[in-house]
């Protein structure tokens, strides 16, 4: 499937982008995961990384629509 | 009130906000930027926040925080964007019946907002920069 994930913090680097178009096979969390680790392999130093979904933290079962709004979501470190 | 700004926090404001007439007890955390990282010294930090979800996190953080412990107030403001040493990055301010409550709401919100908010720090030094907690670090005693 086809969507477009936006990017923070250090994936923002990685990815070369605060909004990336991207193309995977698969159309859950986990196979944007997959797909990510093997275009950007940078991102597998990363302490963690989670894939929110619509704004809320999905868990790589979840089913992606294109339409969602997909945001990387690297280690924070806010306050 | 949940404000992530760019512009400096105002810190009365944020208080004021989470006061209420019915309490007997305001507490404030106030986190800064602090000068050194790693044994090097800071120059400045660059905040950026995935606006619309840190607002979502932080509503959640304080929902359970004031059914936890019946707070009658509360506010969050999280700076970001360009912040250099000794300025304000976030206030959290609660207020409730009783001190012990506003202690552990305040301690409660400030810890589960660093955990789970979409909010990322790097910091500049004046040899390079780092987006914090990012990647294990090199080695534990670094220069």
């Amino acid at each position: 499937m086809k969507c477009t994930i936006k990017a923070f913090g250090i994936t923002k680097d990685i990815l070369g982008g605060r909004e990336v178009n991207f193309e995977m096979d698969g159309n859950k969390v986990g196979d944007l995961r997959n797909a990510l680790h093997g275009r950007f392999p940078e991102i597998k130093s990363l302490n963690s990384l989670f894939i929110a979904v619509n704004n809320n933290y999905a868990d790589d079962s979840h089913l992606l629509n294109e339409t969602d709004e997909i945001a990387l979501i690297p280690p924070v470190s806010g306050g | 009130m949940i404000k992530i700004t760019e512009k400096a926090i105002d810190v009365q404001k944020v208080i004021d906000t989470a006061s209420s007439l019915g309490a007997g007890a305001v507490n404030v955390f106030i986190g800064t930027v602090r000068n050194t990282a790693h044994q090097k010294n800071v120059v400045w930090l660059e905040y950026e926040a995935y606006e619309a979800m840190a607002v979502a996190e932080i509503r959640k953080v304080i929902d359970e925080a004031a059914a936890k412990w019946g707070l009658l107030g509360w506010a969050v403001s999280h700076r970001i964007g360009t912040l250099k040493p000794g300025e304000v990055a976030v206030v959290v301010a609660v207020s409730a019946p009783h001190r012990k409550e506003s202690f552990d709401a305040c301690q409660y919100i400030i810890d589960n907002v660093k955990a789970k908010a979409p909010i990322w720090k790097k910091e500049v030094f004046e040899d390079g920069e780092e987006w914090v907690d990012a990647r294990p670090m090199a080695t534990a005693h670094d220069n």
